[in-house]
């Protein structure tokens, strides 16, 4: 089954580097630039996982998730969220927000896979 | 990972020019706080760009960018919390950290050697801002982004977080007992109880009941609040660590019990694929208890990119020879059917035409792809003014105007040097010290200014400071002591500002270690003129000195008028001039013997034979009904050239002459006409203000006589 992920990050090499380590394990990977290009995004589209940054313009992860979350149709997609903060505190208020679990970036591609498939299966 | 072509490489150069970028947005962002414009998206936006920065350098496993910026953004991160207020202090601190960042990136870029005693020196100063002199090492080991392998740990006391696993050779079977139930949360965070289960199963051999006893009459249900409770009997060759790892992202959403019941060792049979699991109860599949996944749309949106290509300059090099070429050959097309006597409203002229309309579109467009603006340059000249201002103990603020301005991306290339020297320069020699300056009654704190603008199709920068202006008695004196002027020549001040350009010229009493090195203002005329530019001088004494560069906007072509003169044909830059007209004998008044002027605009022009002055002929006797030509210079100098006749006005192509040819003054480069012929392309500076060129004939020089209206 080829899982549809939505990646949302506001630098260019970030999405490239996602977009390398998921398309040969079969994902189909969309981008968008930030948290209001990643709604944009979605209204086309029923990601089986979304992955974000938090750090972002516009709107960043933390209101990203929470949009996403305010959704009937997106209500319970799995969402990653990327973070290059290993903080507690960070997990804590990324759970708040509605995350279904983060990566430490910089991560390697396997742990991706492995943690998108730990949430959407 | 399969990999055509190593995309990792070409992920990474992206990233590099990403850096570039955000590197500017970072110098951005803290100017604008510097002068005040601080609000809390600009800390954002600041915070962001090394935040990006770091993040990407992990990716690549750029072991010290990663450390420098997790610093760097540390800092931030206490101004962005409004712990550390942004003084001018900390904003300079900040902008080094920001030079030292760029640093870092470039050598991260080129594998070289990191200057490790410098990022120590400018993180203690970091460090010293937030007053946390102990380096915090939150910045994983873990970042090479080779794919990891998921082996097994024989070590069950290993930290469950640990990653690097030590392949297990001896196969032992654990049998685990797990029993989870979910709360609500784990359904809120788009957590999933059957992908959980599913990849427990994967791990082993597992058998799953699920507890029902919870789950109310369904007219009672509430699908909000989970009723079920899973029970799971796990064999497997996997740790404690790795089961746990299953449920990492639960942790604390969920009742969860995980206990090691007993291993057995040594099976002869390699951990298997479970099939899917087995549910006691059919009714009670762990699907959430909300309304669930809904179904797929059938086509996605592609997210909308910004259209941008990236393009290696040879390719566009080639295409702007390439149009150059066809530039000439159109217009030689042009010239030999309007010869062939044809009708000019003929099918073939108005298709000439169109071709020549064409041509014109194609070659603007084209060098719109090389033009960038020169914002890129003017930062790196941001910092120049952060480094000679520290070096010089002087307090210096760079003022930037004009930083949208598009210039040839060639040009900016070769701008960089000159540019650099005029401000050392400027900081140097220009901006006195601030105890001079409080005593002038000026502000201690001096000002650069740097500016760009386009006029009359070039583009002009200027790089001006607010200081004591030019010392010109001292320069005479100087000029006199080299033996570059006679003791009693008579001088304008401009004549005196020009000085400075002469080779090996410097009044500075001391030779510091910035400028005063050697490298003249002449190498940035010779640097500038190579470019089909000019500098010039304007400096008021106590208010400042600015020096002023003018430069065509590409170096490919060039709207010429075609002129001849004794025969020869010429093409002068069409926006030199100012009139052409037909003298009469009243125009033109002697000076002294060979030296005339001509009135016109409300002042004098200096008359120079054009025939005469490059050598193809004597000095003419008479001007009357002879063809002037009116230039006005960028330094503010007008002269009327003397010419035979004009022959058209064309766009040329700009052959450079390279350095076999002798550079004679006048001839900036050559170009091939319509018909073939190669005619060259004049200068007129050199010989308007040519007394600049020849250290010991100032004085015999025409003088600019009047400004034009």
């Amino acid at each position: 089954m080829t899982l549809e992920i939505l990646a949302v990050d506001d630098s260019p090499t970030m999405r490239d580097v996602i977009r390398l380590a998921l398309l040969p394990e079969g994902f189909d990977v969309h981008t968008a630039e930030d948290g209001v290009h990643g709604i944009e995004v979605l209204e086309g589209l029923q990601p089986d996982a979304i992955i974000t940054d938090i750090n972002m313009p516009r709107l960043d992860g933390f209101g990203f998730i929470d949009a996403v979350r305010g959704t009937d149709q997106h209500r319970t997609t799995p969402i990653l969220v990327l973070t290059t903060e290993a903080a507690p505190q960070l997990k804590e208020r990324a759970r708040m927000a509605g995350a279904t679990g983060w990566i430490v970036k910089p991560f390697d591609p396997a742990k991706l896979v492995k943690a998108l498939h730990m949430v959407a299966g | 990972m399969p990999a055509p072509h190593d995309p990792m490489a070409e992920i990474k150069a992206s990233f590099f020019h990403e850096c570039e970028e955000l590197l500017d947005v970072l110098q951005d962002g803290l100017m604008a706080m510097q002068n005040g414009e601080e609000d809390s998206e600009t800390i954002n936006v600041i915070f962001r760009a090394v935040h990006s920065i770091k993040g990407g350098a992990g990716a690549f496993g750029l072991d010290g960018l990663v450390r420098f910026s997790h610093r760097f953004e540390t800092v931030l991160d206490a101004l962005r919390a409004g712990t550390l207020a942004p003084s001018a202090d900390v904003l300079r601190t900040l902008l080094s950290a920001t030079d030292h960042l760029a640093d870092i990136v470039e050598l991260s870029r080129d594998d070289a050697p990191l200057p490790e005693t410098d990022t120590l020196a400018i993180c203690d100063a970091i460090d010293q801002l937030i007053g946390d002199p102990a380096p915090k090492t939150t910045h994983q080991s873990d970042i090479d982004f080779e794919p990891e392998k998921i082996t097994l740990n024989l070590d069950p006391s290993d930290p469950p977080k640990d990653q690097a696993h030590v392949p297990d050779t001896t196969s032992k079977i654990r049998h685990f007992r797990i029993t989870f139930q979910p709360f609500a949360e784990l359904f809120e965070t788009g957590n999933e109880p059957a992908v959980l289960l599913r990849h427990l199963h994967a791990l082993g051999h597992a058998s799953t009941s699920c507890d029902l006893s919870d789950l109310p009459p369904f007219e009672k249900l509430v699908p909000d609040i989970p009723h079920l409770r899973w029970d799971i009997t796990l064999e497997t060759q996997a740790d404690l660590a790795e089961v746990q790892s299953v449920f990492e992202f639960v942790e604390g959403l969920c009742h969860l019990n995980i206990e090691l019941e007993s291993v057995s060792s040594a099976d002869p049979t390699p951990a298997h694929q479970s099939e899917p699991p087995q549910y006691r109860n059919d009714t009670a599949a762990p699907s959430r208890p909300t309304t669930g996944r809904q179904v797929k749309p059938g086509r996605p949106t592609p997210p909308v990119q910004k259209p941008v290509v990236r393009v290696e300059l040879d390719r566009v090099e080639r295409l702007v020879n390439l149009v150059g070429e066809l530039v000439i050959n159109q217009a030689m097309l042009s010239q030999s059917l309007d010869q062939s006597g044809l009708s000019p409203h003929s099918d073939a002229m108005h298709g000439v035409e169109e071709f020549q309309r064409l041509t014109r579109d194609i070659q603007d467009s084209v060098m719109m792809i090389r033009a960038q603006p020169v914002k890129a340059l003017f930062q790196r000249m941001s910092r120049i003014v952060r480094e000679a201002s520290g070096a010089l103990g002087k307090d210096v603020r760079l003022r930037m105007l004009g930083e949208c301005c598009e210039v040839d991306k060639t040009v900016i290339e070769r701008l960089a040097d000159p540019l650099t020297h005029l401000i050392r320069n400027a900081i140097d020699h220009g901006l006195e010290d601030p105890a001079t300056r409080c005593a002038a009654g000026k502000p201690a704190q001096g000002t650069i200014t740097l500016s760009a603008a386009h006029r009359s199709g070039r583009v002009h920068i200027e790089v001006g400071d607010d200081g004591a202006g030019i010392d010109r008695p001292r320069v005479r004196q100087r000029a006199i002591e080299k033996q570059v002027i006679a003791a009693d020549a008579v001088l304008s001040d401009s004549d005196i500002d020009a000085l400075l350009f002469l080779p090996g010229f410097s009044t500075a009493p001391a030779v510091s270690d910035l400028s005063g090195r050697g490298v003249g203002m002449d190498v940035v005329r010779t640097e500038i003129q190579a470019l089909g530019g000019r500098v010039s001088i304007q400096s008021a004494p106590g208010r400042g000195t600015t020096f002023s560069i003018s430069l065509p906007l590409t170096l490919a072509v060039l709207d010429g008028m075609v002129i001849s003169v004794a025969d020869e044909t010429l093409v002068l830059p069409i926006s030199l001039v100012i009139e052409t007209l037909t003298l009469t004998a009243p125009d033109v008044s002697l000076l002294r013997p060979g030296c005339h002027v001509v009135r016109a605009r409300d002042g004098f022009f200096p008359l120079i034979d054009l025939g005469h002055h490059l050598g193809y002929r004597p000095l003419i006797e008479t001007f009357e009904g002879g063809i002037v030509l009116l230039v006005a210079l960028a330094d503010g100098t007008s002269a009327a050239l003397l010419i035979d006749d004009i022959v058209d006005q064309r766009q040329v192509v700009i052959k450079g002459l390279d350095d076999r040819f002798f550079r004679a003054p006048g001839i900036a480069a050559a170009t091939i006409l319509g018909d073939g012929h190669i005619a060259l392309i004049l200068d007129p500076s050199d010989f308007v203000s040519g007394a600049f060129d020849t250290p010991r004939v100032p004085h015999t020089a025409p003088a600019p006589q009047g400004e034009p209206a």
